[in-house]
């Protein structure tokens, strides 16, 4: 921090104008660009508390089609927000391309400056370079299709009802998460856009033809055996599943259905990489605005005022403490970056044991990779060090429903962190949060019901809301849909069904 | 690399139909926890929006999530005690310290319930959707005339002190103008002609002689014309314009006795307030008279009158009596569009009931702009209402209603404003 102060520091007052924006924007681009921050264009707007809620609301959608359950998250916000209760974030950023991140116009001159470093070229960076935004996602086309969804919803609600659009938008809501393809990765969408959409079409008009043929009674379709299952794998993608095969089904719905599933695509990476997304924007943030005070541009009250921040938003509350509501995925990841530099720059003899890779490496290439190449899941359990989890004091508890006691499984000891960190990165596995539940049957040639199958991890049972769940799934698909568990035996026992069995009619 | 856009600016409420989307869904739980609000507002309150409280279950979304049991295995920050192999309690309450990320939420749902605000507006709306509010306001509610002078112009006459000299002196110039055009272009030529003749070598005296005759009787004719005449005066112009008054008194009357209890006391409450509010869309200044009686009648304030218990019996005169009263020494008739609501629970000495009648038909009913009475009893109907459904058919402004629980009085309320609809149309 002895450096000359070659420079003069850049006005340090609080209220901010374009101008100085644009200044602080061009010095933080230039020590982005130093670190080798790939970014998109940035596009940078300025709003109002107001607006910022509303973009809360639509859950970081810049535009989102009209539904209530927005309405209910932007009372919400507001509620909570004008209480004092809440904060609201600094910023929001949208992974698109160019990339818009919405800054607050109550912020402060070294809070937007903050807020830019680590939205414009954190999170912006890491939406163009990790992996799971290259295959999951398509920045170019985002914006446009929504815009095409939220015109097409309106068009339906103008043609067919609120109501009718609305039940189905409420059915597509409660199935959102079974609407990605965890395993089977989607084409590569930046490739072929124009020709996949065009596929699309023939998709879904081959859809239609095989509905039809599908309410044709003795149906022709997959002849060979009237015993074979349909689908023939269970499917794990229930919209997916809904939107080409539900008999009756109407186009728009259809549609309206592919809509939600590609939304939550869209937001599918998001989830996974919480963690080191915020982490990693955290991580650039801090050392973007150090190194600009390294070289004078920035004023040490300027500094006062942005650690203040930044260590509000990285701070871990520990277990007992009144605030701790999980663990921190800013501090996590915030801290889990800085260690990998550490263990770079400076490795312990326990460091070169644990990461033999990368101790000693350079920082910048070994931290850019570990950017690009994992989610929350992998990065944890290939770089969470013995340390961080001192410095942590993480431990580890057992829950087991059979024992009517917790157990502490591990500490932060010698023989505690691979266990740590195991579960550390389970906790983050999509898969343990998210319930497994399959399609596995649809009797194509019988009552056209449907089957599910949940498959519990760890012994979880299903949580009280199924038969809510399922009585959507029902408008959707319109013929009796039931979900199946198999008991111990392995025998399939019906959890929940839909209508109910008493109330069953044809 | 970066574009700066100030999005202050546009959009405002963009999130508006969300939340209209929200309200309508949720409409009867809205209108629900309306209701039970409105106990707790005094009558005459109306400036404020409205807190809404939705029971959370009622909101949430479903989804598949994992119930509670089964292993779990939970990482936590800021170990200060445990050791390897420790055993602790289960937490009761199953939620406990909440787990990891994602697992808190998904079962550790709160029941708190959710509470959010609504607007003056979006709050008069819901109370008053069954209403269809702006058609009765049109049609029914006949106000009170009041006459206003107001300037409109300018007439050809009218008292001197009207006198609008301005444009009496537009109006002379133009008739001046008007009058001696074709003077002066006549005059114009004939100087021109005498200029040409005197610059004229030959001799012209006899022609110049008469040249100089016409311009000076054309001059003379000019001159007469005269400056001001009664045909260029303006005067202003006033008018009487009709204006409704802004004003009104509502009386509310209630019967105290010792056979109303709280709760059909807030069941007239709430027909007061629906009344209030119904009028504040209307009038400007509203004054609300509380007037309680058992055997007596006195103007007490909203406190009192709404929550402070009397015994005894029941003549319901005596209120009527005080009402005619007060609007003879304070609200007099062509300054006030007058109001009445009367509740009760039926119960009234017999032999007053017909003085009761009486008093309304002749004193009352001519004064008043809508007089409403309830009945808020589980029991027959007594003298009090006989004698009223007389009244009421003879006087179109007076309407009754029998009400028996809280739930009758939106329709009840619908109802008597409905059927004022009909017959004002």
């Amino acid at each position: 921090m002895t450096q000359e102060k070659r420079n003069r520091p850049l006005d340090d007052c609080a209220d901010w104008t374009f101008n100085l924006l644009e200044q602080y924007q061009a010095e933080i681009e230039r020590v982005a660009k130093h670190y080798r921050l790939d970014t998109y264009t940035n596009q940078i707007e300025v709003i109002t508390t107001e607006q910022m809620m509303d973009a809360y609301a639509s859950v970081g959608m810049p535009i989102g089609y009209n539904h209530w359950t927005f309405g209910k998250k932007f009372i919400q916000t507001e509620q909570t927000y004008k209480r004092g209760r809440m904060g609201l974030a600094y910023e929001i950023v949208i992974n698109s391309n160019p990339c818009i991140s919405y800054l607050m116009e109550e912020n402060t001159m070294p809070m937007q400056a903050l807020v830019m470093a680590h939205a414009c070229y954190g999170h912006n960076s890491f939406f163009k370079n990790n992996y799971l935004f290259k295959t999951w996602t398509d920045a170019d086309s985002i914006i446009d299709y929504l815009l095409f969804a939220k015109k097409y919803i309106a068009d339906c609600e103008h043609k067919y009802g609120i109501d009718e659009v609305e039940a189905t938008l409420d059915a597509c809501h409660a199935l959102m998460n079974h609407g990605v393809d965890r395993y089977k990765r989607p084409q590569k969408l930046s490739l072929d856009e124009e020709l996949k959409r065009q596929k699309d079409r023939e998709e879904y008009m081959q859809s239609q033809v095989n509905t039809l043929w599908r309410t044709l009674p003795k149906s022709p379709d997959k002849t060979n055996d009237k015993s074979i299952t349909f689908p023939a794998e269970p499917q794990e993608n229930i919209l997916y599943f809904i939107e080409k095969n539900a008999p009756l089904l109407k186009s728009w719905q259809r549609e309206i259905v592919r809509i939600v599933r590609k939304i939550s695509q869209y937001f599918y990476p998001q989830k996974q990489t919480q963690v080191m997304n915020e982490g990693w924007a955290c991580f650039w943030h801090y050392t973007i605005l150090n190194h600009l005070y390294d070289e004078g541009l920035v004023t040490n009250k300027f500094m006062l005022e942005f650690l203040h921040n930044h260590t509000n938003v990285v701070a871990q509350p520990e277990y007992n403490s009144p605030y701790y509501s999980g663990i921190n995925p800013y501090a996590l990841g915030f801290n889990m970056f800085m260690d990998i530099r550490r263990i770079c720059e400076n490795p312990t003899d326990e460091d070169r044991e644990w990461f033999p890779e990368i101790a000693g490496s350079n920082w910048l290439d070994t931290l850019h990779f570990a950017m690009e190449s994992f989610k929350d899941e992998s990065f944890i359990s290939q770089y969470l060090s013995p340390k961080l989890i001192r410095d942590f004091k993480l431990f580890h508890i057992n829950d087991n429903e059979d024992k009517n006691y917790l157990e502490v499984a591990a500490i932060h000891n010698e023989q505690g962190y691979q266990k740590i960190r195991t579960m550390l990165s389970s906790q983050y596995n999509l898969s343990n949060l998210e319930v497994n539940i399959q399609v596995i049957n649809a009797d194509i040639n019988g009552d056209r019901s449907l089957t599910l199958r949940y498959i519990p991890q760890n012994n979880v049972p299903l949580g009280d809301s199924k038969n809510e769940v399922l009585k959507h799934l029902h408008h959707l698909w319109q013929f009796d849909v039931k979900l199946v568990q198999a008991d111990d035996q392995g025998k399939d026992m019906v959890i929940a069904a839909c209508p109910s069995f008493k109330e069953q009619n044809d | 690399m970066a574009n700066f856009i100030d999005r202050r600016l546009n959009g405002k409420n963009k999130s508006m139909v969300n939340r209209q989307r929200f309200l309508r869904r949720y409409k009867s739980q809205i209108k629900k926890s309306l209701s039970d609000a409105i106990n707790k507002r005094g009558v005459t309150d109306v400036s404020s929006g409205e807190n809404i409280i939705i029971p959370k279950k009622d909101l949430s979304e479903p989804f598949f999530h994992q119930g509670d049991g089964g292993n779990r295995n939970r990482v936590l920050p800021g170990n200060d005690q445990f050791t390897t192999g420790d055993h602790l309690p289960r937490p009761k309450g199953q939620q406990g310290q909440g787990g990891g990320e994602g697992e808190a939420s998904d079962s550790g749902e709160g029941d708190d319930d959710f509470v959010f605000s609504i607007s003056k507006e979006e709050y008069l709306n819901l109370l008053f959707e069954d209403l269809e509010l702006p058609n009765l306001e049109k049609k029914q509610l006949d106000k009170l005339i009041e006459y206003k002078t107001v300037r409109t112009g300018y007439c050809a006459d009218g008292v001197p002190s009207n006198i609008d000299i301005v444009k009496s002196l537009q109006g002379s110039i133009a008739r001046r103008i008007a009058m001696t055009a074709c003077k002066r272009r006549e005059l114009k030529k004939l100087k021109e002609r005498l200029t040409q003749l005197e610059q004229d070598n030959v001799d012209n005296i006899s022609e110049i002689k008469d040249l100089n005759k016409q311009i000076k009787a054309l001059e003379i004719k000019i001159a007469k014309v005269p400056f001001i005449d009664t045909f260029d005066l303006r005067f202003r112009n006033y008018a009487k314009q009709a204006v409704p008054t802004s004003k009104a008194v509502m009386f509310c009357l209630m019967d105290v006795s010792g056979s109303m209890d709280q709760a059909t006391k807030d069941i007239a409450k709430r027909f007061y307030i629906l009344l209030y509010l119904f009028l504040t869309r209307t009038y400007k200044a509203i004054d609300v008279v509380y007037i309680r009686h058992h055997t007596q009648a006195k103007e007490v304030d909203e406190q009192e009158f709404f929550y402070s218990q009397e015994t005894g019996g029941t003549i319901a005169s005596s209120a009527l009596e005080l009402m005619a009263k007060i609007i003879d020494e304070r609200y007099h008739t062509s300054d006030w569009n007058i109001y009445g609501a009367q509740a009760s629970d039926g119960d009234n000495w017999a032999d007053d009931s017909p003085r009761c009648g009486e008093l309304l038909n002749n004193k009352i009913l001519p004064q008043s702009r809508y007089f409403s009475y309830i009945e808020i009893t589980q029991r027959a109907h007594q003298t009090l209402w006989h004698q009223y459904t007389k009244v009421a058919e003879s006087n179109a402004h007076f309407a009754m209603r029998h009400i028996k629980s809280v739930d009758d009085i939106y329709p009840v309320f619908r109802d008597l404003f409905k059927k004022n609809t009909s017959q004002a149309a």
